[in-house]
C-alpha cells in the first residue's frame, strides 16, 4: 500500500513540474515572437486611425509591455487558483473556449486512436504471422511509406479525391456553413469528423503496425510457441492462446504512449481542414499572442499526453501477471 | 527380456539448413547426416551428445516443427509407417510428445492449468489434468498459478505433466535437467522410468552421459551431428566394452573415471573434416579414416569406426 502512495506521490510532482515547464517554455516562446498583438489582431489601418488612449487601453488588454515574469506568475496563481482567464480572442472564459474545442478534437483523436489502433494491431498480427511473404511485404512497405509521408500532404490528397472529385465529403469546418447550432445532426458532425479521422488515422497506423510486428516475429520465434505447436497447436491456437495475449500488452502500451503523436499529427490536420478543433485554435492563438488560451491549451494539452504515458506504465502492473503478482511475494 | 515393438526407428537421417552465402547462391549446411536411432516400446534411449551437436534439432524433426528454412532426409519409422508430415501433425502432442527443458517454454502469460489442457474447458480435460497433478502431488492451486510462479521442484513436474495429457507412445525429453543437483535429477528421471515402465518409449536427450546412464537402457551417442556409437548402458561399466574412440573418450571423462578430457572441440559443420568427423581428435585415425565409414554391428551395438573392435 505504501508503496503505491509513494508512487501516485511521485507521478503527482512529476505532472506539476510538467505543466510548470510546458507552459514557462510556451510562454517565453511568445514572449519572444516577434508578432505584435496589436498589429496582428487590430491591424496597422485601425490603429492608424486610433488616438494614444485607445491604443493604450488596447496595449493593456493585450499585455504589451507588461514585465513578463510577473505576467507568468499572474497567469499561474490564477491557474493554480482554477481559473484559467479570460481568452483575448474570443473574449470568453479560456475553459469554456477549450471546452468546445477539445470536444470537437476528442472526436477526431478517439476515432484516430481506435481505427489505428485496432487497424495497426490486425496488419502487424498479420504481417509477424507470416514474415517475409508477400503479405507482409506489402504491409510492411505500406507502413513504411505512411511513416514518411507528412499528414498534411495525406490530408490533402484526402480532401482532393473526396471533397474534391467525387464530391461525397465536406471540405472542412466540423459543422455545415450556415445552420444553426441547435440544427446540426449527428451526422453532420459525423461527416465532417471523417477526413480528418481518416488522415489522422492512416498516419497512426505505421507506428502499431510495425512495432506489433516486430513484437509477433519475436513471439513467433519464442521457445513457448515452439512447443505449443510440439504440443499439436496449430497456427490459428496458437494465435489464439499464446500470440494475442503475450502482443496485446505491448501492443497496448505503445497505443498510450502515442496519445502525444495523435495530438501533434491533430493540430497539423485539423489545420488543414480547417476543422476547429483543439489545435487549430493553439496555432490561433499562437499567431495571434491569446497568451490565456495559448498556455491553457498547452497545460491541457500536457495532460493527456502525461496521462497516456501513464496509463501506459501503469498497464503492466495491472495487466502483465508477472508484474501484478510478482510483486506481492511468491 | 521378450522382444519389444520397435515404436520409433530413425535411418539415416539428415537436417540441412538452407543458407544464402555471399551473393544469392544458396548452399544447404548438413547439421545432421547419418543418424540412427532405434526405441523400443517400454524401452529408454538415451541420446548423449555434446552442446551444438544436434540433438535439438532432432527432436524438432521427429515432430515435424523444423524452422521453415531446414529441410530433412533420411527414413522415419514410427509404429510401423512411414513418420509423414500429416502423421506428425495428427499424432504430436498426443502420441508423440516433448518435454522442453524449462519453464521458458511455457507461455508466461497463461496460467498453468488452462495452459496444460492448450485452452479446453470441457469436463473430460479438467478431470484429466486434476488425475495427473493428484499422480505428482501437484496442488490443484497449482493450475491457476503463472509458470514465473512455478518453484524449481515443480515446473518439473509440470513440465511433464504437459506430456500426460494424451495417450503418449513416445516421449521425446529434450534436455530436462539442466543445472539441477543430482536429487533432482535423480527425481525427474524416475518420472521418465515410470512412463517406460508403463509401456511408452523414451528419447532422452542429454549431454550429461552420467545422467544417462543412471537409468537409460541405451545410449546413442551422438557427435557432430551424426551417431557414432549404439551401446547398452552397461557397456558403460568398462572402457574395454565400448565400441567408439569418442565413446571411450566420454568414458574416461566421467567423474568416477578420472575426469580425463579429450583435447580438442567438436568441428562446427562447415570446418567437417573428411571421412570420419572424430579424425583429427582420434589417436587411431588411420588414411583409411578419410573414406566413407559404415556402420558395423560389433557385440550387440552397433558402431561407426572403421578400426572399432
Ligand atoms: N535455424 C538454424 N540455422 C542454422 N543453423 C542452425 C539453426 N538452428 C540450429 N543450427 C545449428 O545446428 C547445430 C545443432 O543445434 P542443436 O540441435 O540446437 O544442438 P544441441 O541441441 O545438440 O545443443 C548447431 O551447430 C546450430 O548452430
Ligand atoms: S573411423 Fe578412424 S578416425 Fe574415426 S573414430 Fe574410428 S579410428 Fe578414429
Ligand atoms: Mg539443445
Amino acid at each position: 500500500m505504501k508503496r503505491h502512495f509513494i508512487f501516485i506521490g511521485k507521478q503527482m510532482l512529476r505532472m506539476l513540474l510538467l505543466t510548470f515547464f510546458v507552459s514557462l517554455a510556451a510562454f517565453m516562446l511568445l514572449s519572444v515572437s516577434p508578432i505584435d498583438p496589436l498589429q496582428a489582431n487590430i491591424g496597422q489601418a485601425a490603429l492608424g486611425s486610433m488616438s494614444q488612449e485607445q491604443i493604450g487601453k488596447l496595449q493593456a488588454y493585450w499585455g504589451v509591455g507588461e514585465p513578463p515574469a510577473e505576467r507568468f506568475l499572474a497567469w499561474a496563481g490564477d491557474f493554480f487558483r482554477g481559473d484559467m482567464g479570460v481568452s483575448l480572442l474570443y473574449r470568453q472564459p479560456v475553459a469554456k473556449v477549450i471546452g468546445v474545442k477539445l470536444v470537437n478534437s476528442l472526436w477526431l483523436m478517439l476515432i484516430a486512436w481506435v481505427l489505428s489502433g485496432a487497424a495497426g494491431f490486425v496488419l502487424g498480427i498479420l504481417a509477424g504471422l507470416r514474415e517475409g511473404s508477400v503479405l507482409d511485404k506489402i504491409i510492411k512497405g505500406y507502413s513504411l511509406l505512411i511513416a514518411s509521408t507528412p499528414a498534411f500532404w495525406l490530408a490533402l490528397v484526402l480532401l482532393m479525391i473526396f471533397a474534391v472529385w467525387l464530391k461525397v465529403l465536406p471540405i472542412g469546418l466540423s459543422v455545415p456553413i450556415g445552420v444553426e447550432a441547435c440544427g446540426v445532426t449527428v451526422m453532420d458532425r459525423v461527416r465532417h469528423a471523417i477526413l480528418p479521422a481518416v488522415t489522422l488515422s492512416i498516419t497512426g497506423i505505421a507506428g502499431i503496425t510495425l512495432h506489433t510486428r516486430e513484437k509477433m516475429i519475436e513471439i513467433m520465434e519464442s521457445d513457448y510457441v515452439l512447443f505449443a505447436r510440439a504440443r499439436g497447436e496449430s497456427t490459428f491456437e496458437i494465435v489464439k492462446n499464446h500470440v494475442l495475449r503475450n502482443v496485446l500488452l505491448p501492443a497496448l502500451t505503445l497505443q498510450f504512449a502515442s496519445i502525444s503523436e495523435i495530438f501533434g499529427g491533430s493540430v497539423l490536420v485539423e489545420q488543414t481542414f480547417s476543422y476547429p478543433g483543439l489545435g487549430q485554435a493553439a496555432v490561433t492563438a499562437g499567431l495571434g499572442s491569446d497568451v490565456p488560451l495559448l498556455l491553457g491549451i498547452t497545460v491541457i494539452s500536457a495532460l493527456f499526453v502525461f496521462g497516456g504515458n501513464l496509463i501506459a506504465n501503469l498497464l503492466y502492473g495491472v495487466i502483465d501477471p508477472r508484474i501484478r503478482r510478482g510483486g506481492a511475494g511468491a | 527380456m521378450e522382444k519389444k515393438k520397435v515404436i520409433l526407428n530413425i535411418r539415416n537421417f539428415s537436417v540441412s539448413f538452407e543458407q544464402y552465402e555471399s551473393g544469392f547462391r544458396k548452399t544447404g549446411l548438413p547439421v545432421i547426416r547419418n543418424l540412427d536411432v532405434k526405441v523400443h516400446a517400454g524401452e529408454m534411449v538415451a541420446v548423449v551428445g555434446s552442446s551444438g551437436s544436434g540433438k535439438s534439432l532432432l527432436a524438432h524433426g521427429i515432430l515435424g516443427i523444423l524452422p521453415y528454412n531446414a529441410s530433412m532426409g533420411g527414413e522415419l519409422i514410427y509404429d510401423g509407417a512411414p513418420l509423414t508430415g500429416e502423421r506428425q501433425k495428427a499424432l504430436r502432442g498426443n502420441e508423440l510428445v516433448l518435454v522442453p527443458q524449462s519453464v521458458a517454454f511455457l507461455d508466461p502469460l497463461m496460467k498453468i492449468g488452462p495452459q496444460i489442457r492448450k485452452g479446453k474447458k470441457d469436463r473430460a480435460s479438467r478431470e484429466k489434468l486434476n488425475e495427473i497433478f493428484r499422480g505428482y502431488h501437484l496442488k490443484e492451486e497449482v493450475q491457476e498459478q503463472y509458470p514465473f510462479e512455478l518453484s524449481g521442484g515443480m515446473n518439473r513436474r509440470v513440465l511433464v505433466s504437459t506430456a500426460l495429457m494424451g495417450n503418449p507412445r513416445l516421449i521425446i525429453a529434450d534436455e530436462p535437467t539442466p543445472g539441477l543437483h543430482m536429487d533432482m535429477v535423480r527425481r525427474v528421471m524416475s518420472h521418465f522410468r515410470e512412463l517406460a515402465d508403463q509401456g511408452a518409449g523414451v528419447l532422452l536427450i542429454t549431454h550429461d552421459l552420467e545422467q544417462a546412464l543412471q537409468v537409460a537402457d541405451r545410449v546413442v551417442v551422438f557427435y557432430a551431428g551424426t551417431t557414432v556409437e549404439d551401446a547398452r548402458a552397461e557397456d558403460f561399466q568398462s572402457e574395454e566394452t565400448l565400441r567408439h574412440p569418442y565413446s571411450r573418450a566420454l568414458w574416461r571423462a566421467l567423474p568416477q573415471n578420472g575426469l580425463q578430457f579429450i583435447r580438442g572441440t567438436q568441428p562446427y559443420v562447415k570446418d567437417l573434416p573428411e571421412g570420419c568427423p572424430f579424425g583429427p581428435r582420434c589417436g587411431s585415425c588411420t588414411e583409411e579414416c578419410k573414406g566413407v565409414i559404415p556402420v558395423r554391428e560389433i557385440r550387440g551395438g552397433s558402431v561407426r569406426c572403421i578400426h572399432a573392435v
